[in-house]
């Protein structure tokens, strides 16, 4: 709908919306997310949903035990190579629509652990991250914007057309493959349909 | 000519808006459904365990109830002290019918105790 139009007739007193738009307001403001933490994030993620910093304004105060009635998930901390398959596994057993908010520098990189033999280097290698967050650990108020990032990325996703949320897209897989433990590291070391490494460019 | 009147049909139609009240919120569920959440079974979300672990083993694993040993050995020991004291009190006055009846009763939980004896029951493991 045109949006001069729109305007329009809001001063006249008629409010119009579109499926569509309803469709992802009730999306966006209603994000139940997986009650799970891994490390010190989870403590900064439990304050953000106390009363303090209240996550129940955003409508996602309703922190799941399991995964089938979650929609976000939030991976506070960092995430080890023992736990990355159960990680992905949860991912996998989320009902779609699903997003994921990569919460602190272990999450989305290994942070200070970066260099430790038995930490993964970022979650982002093996399932699709919608949003990051830095810091060690994030205050509350960075998950609150990472929760408002998420939901503006919720808002502008199209019921068609190739912004579409990945659950109407027929082709899109729902699950990700789960590594296996290696002799040596985690195999696959990623997933290359979410992830690639850099190519390094010497100058 | 008046048109015949009949109560029940007003019954029939509170029935079948009644029924189309209850319906049409599983069907536009439904019909929501099929077009804006499609299914997307496989592997890992079809797995009944939810903790991120992968199940292993047989649920329908058997216990062995051996708890009728026990029992029977209950019933040999304690029926037979129970029934035993009336019958050495009361001995010298029975009468022979009475004395091959009690003969045959302990003859049966004694054939008990030895096929549990044959078991290996008794023993100490």
């Amino acid at each position: 709908m045109d949006e001069g139009l729109k305007n329009e007739l809001q001063k006249q007193g008629v409010f119009t919306t579109t499926l569509e738009g309803v469709y992802n307001w009730g999306r966006k403001n209603s994000v139940w997310p997986l009650q799970f933490g891994l490390a010190c994030c989870a403590i900064e993620m439990i304050a953000a949903s106390m009363a303090r910093y209240d996550l129940a304004r955003f409508g996602a105060e309703v922190f799941r035990p399991s995964p089938r009635q979650a929609d976000l998930m939030i991976v506070a901390g960092t995430v080890t190579k023992k736990m990355c398959p159960q990680v992905v596994r949860l991912y996998n057993q989320m009902p779609e629509p699903k997003y994921v908010i990569a919460m602190g520098s272990c999450a989305i990189s290994g942070g200070p652990f970066k260099q430790g033999y038995n930490v993964l280097k970022g979650i982002d290698r093996y399932i699709p991250v919608d949003v990051h967050i830095p810091g060690c650990p994030p205050r509350p108020e960075a998950l609150l914007h990472a929760f408002m990032t998420l939901q503006k990325k919720i808002d502008e996703q199209s019921l068609t057309g190739a912004n579409r949320p990945r659950h109407l897209n027929a082709d899109a897989p729902s699950e990700f493959p789960v590594p296996k433990f290696g002799e040596h590291d985690l195999e696959p070391p990623n997933n290359p349909a979410v992830w690639q490494a850099p190519t390094l460019v010497r100058v | 000519m008046t048109a015949e009147y009949s109560p029940y049909l007003f019954i029939i139609v509170l029935m079948v808006a009644a029924v189309g009240f209850a319906l049409a919120p599983l069907a536009l569920a439904w019909l929501w459904a099929k077009f804006y959440s499609p299914r997307k079974p496989g592997h890992d979300k079809n797995a009944i365990y939810e903790c991120g672990l992968e199940s292993k083993g047989d649920a329908w694993i058997q216990f062995k109830a051996e708890y009728y040993l026990y029992g029977i050995m209950f019933l040999i020991f304690d029926v037979e002290t129970i029934f035993l004291l009336p019958f050495a009190v009361a001995f010298t006055g029975l009468s022979a019918g009475a004395f091959i009846a009690m003969m045959v009763f302990i003859l049966l939980l004694v054939e008990g105790l030895v096929w549990a004896w044959t078991k290996g029951i008794l023993t100490w493991k």
